[in-house]
């Protein structure tokens, strides 16, 4: 019982990552492969940010009289991913673009039937 | 206590959230979703005590990349098509089972975890103190995380803003120049 | 969008408070939460918001897509630079302790300049993006 208290953030966690997963590998929309990959992402961002939470602890900026801060590396390390993910989902969406253009069609199905009919 | 509440809540909605993004259909609302996934987690990072971290997924994750995506539902489909995702065709038994098989050794890797919120977990004990108690008197930022960002690990920083800038230099080359008139019968076009 | 009322007048009144903030959580970013990329953004998003109601062309008049350019890379430049500036004083790449009197306000500065470096540089890439994305449609 103690265990599963300590551990639920984890768990819940997990379940959202592996929700974004399900959504890249077995639909064949490209655009909703993107919104699933961008789940993956927040959901590995919150397991992160969930290790360096200290209960009773502040925000770490400075501030006379506070003792007990939370750790300040992974919010160093989760605010770079967020801008580097946000850069590869504008990628994306231009590569979607320029494949309707190409293809007349965002379906993975269609797409690749039109390759092998090539 | 009420924290504990907070945190069951906002994690619960964020999973009713995700689950959704898989079963609906409709496109301009799966993006509508992700918009208030996106919205709920920055309220789960504040609640976890990371200030920076909320407001740059509030800003980039709400607002941008939401509407970066409704840009480009707007130049993918036709107005007179309905934007709705094709039916799947697949059973979904292969992806079901590689989630499944993915969910459970992950789950396992989570059993030597320290519990959340433990203060005397190995993760706080050799680098952090150290920032924590010398970044105000070898820069004279209070913000720790702006010190770190800026000063104490600089060049990740110049690494992840050449990034950005190469982001833009792409989606320029990809998509800067007007498109040359086609047909919305969707014949294929070389622009 | 021309003959919303409401959102032209609301967005008026709103868009130089959305700036004013930006330039709040870049500047105070050394002493709460905020800055660069932060700042970058909201500050694009204010443009995007103006882009919304107006029309594309009156934003690009604003804020000509060369311009978008060229502070792009003046970000990414303004960075480097500090490095180099620190390499010709006389310490390392990137070494804020000699760019001033004492050690402190050289880190101070140097952390100063940096964040203002990449909030230039962000603010305009997700312009570029935006633009990019909105002009896509639009036959020639």
């Amino acid at each position: 019982m103690e265990f599963t208290v300590s551990h639920y953030n984890y768990w819940l966690v997990i379940i959202i990552m592996m929700a974004g997963f399900y959504t890249v590998i077995s639909r064949g929309n490209l655009v909703k492969k993107i919104a699933g990959l961008n789940i993956f992402q927040v959901s590995v961002f919150l397991l992160y940010i969930s290790i360096g939470n200290v209960r009773e602890g502040a925000a770490p900026i400075i501030e006379k009289g506070i003792s007990l801060y939370s750790n300040p590396l992974p919010h160093v390390l989760i605010l770079t991913a967020i801008v580097v993910g946000v850069a590869t989902t504008a990628l994306g969406l231009a590569l979607v673009v320029r494949i309707k253009e190409a293809y007349g069609t965002i379906e993975e199905d269609d797409i690749h039937n039109q390759d092998q009919s090539l | 206590m009420i924290e504990t509440v907070v945190d069951i809540t906002l994690l619960s909605l964020i999973a009713i959230h995700a689950i959704a993004i898989i079963r609906v259909r409709s496109l301009f609302a799966v993006i509508m979703l992700f918009g208030g996934f996106s919205f709920l987690s920055a309220g789960l990072f504040v609640v976890m005590d990371a200030g920076d971290v909320a407001f740059t997924e509030a800003a980039v994750g709400a607002g941008i990349s939401t509407v970066l995506m409704l840009a480009t539902l707007a130049l993918t489909y036709a107005p007179a098509v309905h934007k709705e995702e094709k039916a799947p065709r697949h059973k979904p038994w292969l992806p079901l089972s590689v989630v499944v098989i993915t969910c459970g050794m992950l789950i396992y890797g989570t059993w030597d975890l320290p519990g959340y919120g433990d203060a005397n977990a190995p993760v706080h004990k050799h680098v952090a103190p150290y920032y924590l108690e010398k970044s105000l008197s070898e820069t004279g930022v209070p913000n720790v995380v702006t010190a770190i960002l800026a000063s104490y690990r600089g060049f990740d920083t110049l690494g992840e803003v050449t990034v950005i800038f190469t982001a833009g230099i792409a989606v320029l080359l990809l998509i800067g120049g007007r498109r040359r008139k086609e047909k919305v019968t969707g014949q294929p076009n070389e622009t | 969008m021309k003959h919303n009322l409401i959102l032209r007048v609301v967005s008026k009144f709103l868009i130089p408070l959305i700036f004013l903030f930006a330039l709040y959580v870049q500047f105070h970013g050394d002493f709460g939460p905020g800055g660069g990329f932060q700042a970058g953004v909201i500050f694009s998003a204010a443009i995007i918001l103006y882009a919304l109601v107006f029309g594309v062309d009156t934003a690009k008049q604003v804020i000509p897509p060369y311009i978008l350019r060229l502070l792009a890379s003046l970000g990414v430049l303004i960075y480097a630079g500090t490095g180099v500036a620190g390499l010709l004083l006389g310490g390392n790449y990137l070494d804020y302790n000699v760019l001033a009197k004492t050690y402190l306000a050289g880190q101070h500065l140097g952390i100063l300049v940096v964040e203002l470096g990449v909030g230039i540089t962000v603010m305009s890439v997700m312009l570029i993006i935006f633009f990019a994305f909105a002009e896509r449609g639009r036959p020639e």
